[in-house]
């Protein structure tokens, strides 16, 4: 299991192999088509992430130790940006999420290309991720 | 026939680029760019004469002073005012609507009254009334849109009782670009003694207006919409209106006299101008005016309707594009939704072209609530926007299609 800055350390190349101006759109807008389809059953108002501009959806579970993570949301721009988040906090260990410093949102300038009322809502879907691996880690 | 090319030149903004794109303002009714003349007479003043207005005998406050009166002539004879101290000068189309709804709601509303807006208003033309309504105990009633996505005059009939005491409308949706029959309605309200309220910061920019022919009894604009600095507003209102309606703030430049037991008020329209104004905007919007007057309005507004036809009928035969409002004349806005992509991300991709475009619900929720809508995307224009422009948009709606309809979202 490649560690969270590992994956990180992976996005930042990834990223900055991008075309300019369009290519992390696009590359946004990839990963939210790789997102595991989330149960309409989990689109509650519970599961509404408040502080984002569009709707994001985030539901959580444990298994073998690890959180597993299943986000949705109505726009595909957001909903990659929260796969972004996925892939790198996606099966690890609860107490590795709440540590995780997400160094690459400023190292791939992910907050400042997106509006500052998007970049909000990326930090709040963070919140809630950490929160959730949160309550977990009490249990 | 406009000169375009030289009507850009005079728009600096106009020619910097975005995201590496040519910028392509298409979001004129948030904020309108501004043309030298206004920007010019900005630094001027600041530059030259600055000062506080009505305050001083010193020769800069007079030349101050003098230049804020000239402003206020300017707008009475924009609009055909009777008398210049039908202008106060207010920070916004906004603050004009609460100046009415606080102080005219004063003065003449009462328990069990009733005040009537639209299903199509802005919030700016909603909430104050609200506001109003909860202090006095009357209540709002709202005047449905038609399956037609006009005003239906017919149940506005119905609606208009003993208890009605004002009617507020918006000139032209910001949201669909279409214009309401608001003559019609003025002389509806006016038969039953009631007062109407015109919301003009869609119209102020796009059609002529004189409010001696409308008869409104009150007329609301921004500065900033008609390519004059923000933070400067305007509400006509009829004298005798006026005159009966107590101050809406207090304060300094408001009074005649005051003593610690009575305080006179000055007369119109100082009365109402409470406080140091935005005076450099005042100013400012004189400049805009002047410029417009010097371009001629009537060739603007010509040209704006042709702009408008045209690109209406290229983003109609976009297949997938839902249009909202069925009018085939359009005044500044025309909102649309392609397929089920979201407002957001279809506004993420025009802007990395370069277009600037609003998503959103245009704080018109009821609206958007009638359309059964999360918000649309909304090009607006003005008249230095070209057809050249509209190809763009529409070549931009298409390529962005291609991008996000591939990652359609539920």
């Amino acid at each position: 299991m490649a560690n969270i800055n590992n994956i990180q350390d992976e996005i930042i190349k990834e990223m900055s192999q991008l075309k300019k101006g369009m290519g992390k759109y696009l590359y946004l807008i990839n990963l939210a088509k790789q997102l595991t389809p989330f149960k309409p059953e989990l689109k509650t108002e519970n599961n509404l992430i408040k502080g984002c501009q569009s709707r994001v959806w985030l539901a959580s579970e444990l298994k073998n130790g690890r959180m597993h993570y299943f986000a949705d949301s109505d726009t595909a721009i957001t909903k990659g940006v929260v796969a972004l988040l996925l892939k790198i906090l996606n099966n690890q260990s609860p107490q590795a999420i709440c540590n995780a410093d997400l160094y690459f949102i400023k190292k791939t300038d992910l907050e400042s290309e997106l509006s500052p009322i998007r970049a909000n809502g990326l930090l709040s879907a963070l919140e809630e991720i950490k929160n959730k691996a949160r309550q977990y880690r009490r249990k | 026939m406009l000169n375009l090319d030289k009507i850009r030149k005079d728009f600096p903004i106009l020619s910097r680029k975005v995201n590496g794109n040519q910028l392509v303002y298409l979001d004129n009714a948030a904020t309108t760019q501004k043309p030298k003349p206004v920007l010019d007479q900005i630094v001027k003043f600041y530059t030259s004469v600055n000062s506080n207005v009505h305050r001083g005998m010193h020769h800069l406050s007079k030349q101050a002073s003098l230049l804020y009166e000239q402003a206020r002539k300017t707008v009475q004879e924009f609009i055909n005012a009777k008398d210049s101290k039908e202008i106060i000068f207010t920070n916004s189309a906004t603050g004009a609507i609460n100046l009415v709804a606080d102080s005219f709601g004063d003065a003449f509303i009462k328990q069990g009254d009733e005040i009537i807006v639209t299903e199509m208003e802005h919030h700016s033309n909603i909430i104050p009334w609200q506001k109003i309504c909860r202090k006095k105990g009357a209540s709002l009633k709202v005047l449905p849109i038609t399956e037609q996505e006009t005003l239906n005059l017919n149940k506005l009939k119905e609606l208009i009782n003993k208890k009605t005491k004002l009617i507020s409308i918006t000139y032209i949706s910001n949201v669909l670009g279409i214009v309401n029959p608001v003559k019609k309605i003025i002389d509806l309200a006016h038969i039953h003694n009631v007062c109407v309220l015109v919301d003009g910061a869609q119209a102020i920019q796009h059609l002529p207006v004189d409010v001696q022919k409308l008869d409104c009894d009150f007329f609301v604009f921004s500065g900033h919409k008609i390519y004059a600095e923000t933070g400067i507003g305007v509400l006509y209102g009829k004298e005798k209106w006026l005159n009966e309606m107590p101050p809406y703030q207090s304060g300094g430049g408001m009074i005649e006299s005051v003593k610690f037991d009575k305080t006179n008020y000055a007369k119109l329209p100082l009365k109402f101008e409470a406080g140091t104004g935005n005076f450099a905007a005042a100013i400012s919007l004189k400049a805009s005016l002047d410029y417009l007057n010097n371009l001629n309005k009537n060739k603007i507004f010509s040209y704006e309707r042709r702009l408008m036809d045209y690109a209406l009928e290229k983003l109609k035969s976009i297949d997938g594009l839902t249009i909202y409002g069925k009018s085939t004349k359009r005044y500044g806005a025309i909102s649309f939704n392609l397929y089920n992509i979201h407002p957001y991300d279809l506004g993420v991709i025009l802007d990395q072209l370069g277009i600037a475009v609003r998503t959103g619900t245009h704080c018109a929720e009821p609206l958007m609530a009638y359309y059964k809508v999360k918000g649309t995307i909304r090009a607006s224009f003005s008249f230095y926007n070209t057809k050249k422009e509209v190809d763009q948009l529409a070549e931009g709606i298409q390529k962005a299609q291609t991008i996000l309809l591939a990652s359609s979202i539920s």
